[in-house]
């Protein structure tokens, strides 16, 4: 791996900037200025937020913060305002980090690892670094064919949907830390286990053959090596922009219907059907397909936890969302057999199931 | 010049050969684009993150969209 060529990837772009200003401080003002400026507008509008809504909607409005309709209207303003800053402020400061990862580099790092230790490693990474699940059949391809083994391969792949930057936010916005932790360190147990399991079963059979006969012949290019503050900077605001562009709608919606559910829908219906112990299959059976939307299920399922649906079964519906979604088995289908999508979905289902009745029981 | 955009039709994918497309006419470079969305060959270029830019038989970009500058830098230096 050493003998990559670290070519950069940008640079130059700054060398402009440089030149306008007259010395480094006014440089660094220059790029830090319009940050630390972000960074105070956005501590004051998430710390006005819940005042704001209750003066306008309250005192100017003259709506009852005791009525359902009161009481949904405000839970939507409020939560549709405080999830799209911890949206923006999180993912900004994680793209920057970020920034300083890259798939290369965590392929440099996990080769040569041994299973066990690799999965940990694997999981740990997917968590870090910048990844696509679009990108995961040449990811796929890549690990395999240079020689990082299949469920440490596979530990990446589930770790880096599961553990990603929208659900964290969310569910720290949403239910607070603790459950926020929980949800990190049981992902990346799962991500380790399944992985490690796989690679136990040896399905390497189940690979398609082409994959390990494909010849890696171009040059590495690490994103992140070569790029300067400003470029850094740059692709935190462009994220920031692509995720709020792609999930608002379902945002919009999710936190709606919570809005609902939050007013108007009984607490004894919940009780029924959502509590029992079938609760943790039937969350993760309808977790499944709901890709992408974990912007829009989360809000949902604030609602449904404020109704009573136990901690465990939150849990476990959150991750089915993010980490078994179609789209991706669809795209893994050109790489894996479909006998091993249908074990991977198995094993990683299973683990969620269990993280679910574990916290049932032991919250 | 080859210039080859390779990635599965993701919408940074699209992004990363429009803004290509407009640096090459910017610089004058008569350039033929092929659009590679095959992962196979994605990978046989040992990309592992998509979109990915080859220059010639070269890669020379991957994984994130290039601001126009660095484009036409990537493009000029060929």
């Amino acid at each position: 791996m050493s003998s990559h060529d670290r070519r950069a990837g940008g640079g130059a772009a700054s060398s402009s900037t440089a030149a306008l200003a007259a010395s480094p401080f006014s440089a660094a003002v220059r790029r830090w200025g319009p940050v630390a400026a972000a960074a105070a507008t956005w501590w004051l509008l998430y710390r006005f937020n819940r005042p704001f809504w209750d003066w306008l909607l309250f005192d100017v409005l003259g709506l009852d913060p005791l009525s359902r309709l009161g009481e949904s209207v405000h839970f939507f303003f409020y939560d549709v305002t405080k999830i799209t800053l911890l949206l923006s402020g999180i993912i900004f400061v994680v793209t920057v980090l970020r920034s300083f990862m890259s798939v290369e580099r965590t392929r440099a790092l996990l080769g040569g690892r041994r299973e066990g230790v690799g999965n940990a490693a694997a999981a740990g990474l997917g968590v870090v670094t910048p990844f696509c699940s679009c990108s995961a059949v040449p990811a796929f391809i890549g690990f395999v064919a240079a020689g990082v083994p299949l469920g440490v391969t596979m530990s990446f792949l589930i770790a880096s949907p599961m553990v990603n930057e929208v659900a964290i936010v969310l569910l720290y916005g949403l239910f607070g830390w603790q459950l926020t932790t929980l949800y990190i360190a049981s992902g990346l147990v799962i991500a380790t286990v399944a992985g490690w399991v796989i690679g136990r079963l040896g399905l390497e059979r189940w690979v398609e053959p082409f994959v390990f006969e494909t010849r890696l012949r171009g040059k590495i290019v690490d994103p992140s090596v070569g790029l300067s503050w400003d470029d850094r900077l740059a692709m935190g605001r462009e994220e920031v922009a692509t995720i709020l562009r792609k999930i608002w709608p379902y945002l919009l919606v999710g936190i709606a219907l919570g809005a609902l559910i939050h007013g108007w829908v009984p607490e004894a219906w919940f009780a029924e059907h959502a509590v029992g112990p079938m609760g943790v299959p039937i969350a993760v059976g309808m977790g499944v397909p709901l890709y992408s939307n974990a912007a829009g299920v989360l809000p949902l399922v604030e609602a449904l936890h404020d109704k009573g649906m136990p901690m465990g079964t939150v849990l476990a519906f959150m991750m089915s969302v993010v980490a078994l979604s179609l789209p991706e088995m669809i795209l893994l289908r050109r790489v894996l057999q479909p006998k091993l999508i249908a074990t991977f979905v198995a094993v990683v289902a299973t683990g969620i199931m269990a993280t679910g009745f574990l916290f049932n029981a032991v919250l | 010049m080859d210039i080859k955009i390779l990635g599965s039709g993701c919408t940074k994918c699209a992004d990363l050969e429009a803004v290509t497309r407009a640096a090459a006419e910017d610089l004058g470079i008569d350039a033929a684009f092929e659009k590679v969305t095959d992962p196979a060959e994605i990978a046989s270029w040992g990309v592992l993150a998509t979109p990915a830019l080859v220059v010639g038989d070269e890669v020379v970009l991957s994984g994130r969209v290039p601001s126009p500058d660095d484009v036409k830098r990537l493009l000029s230096e060929r």
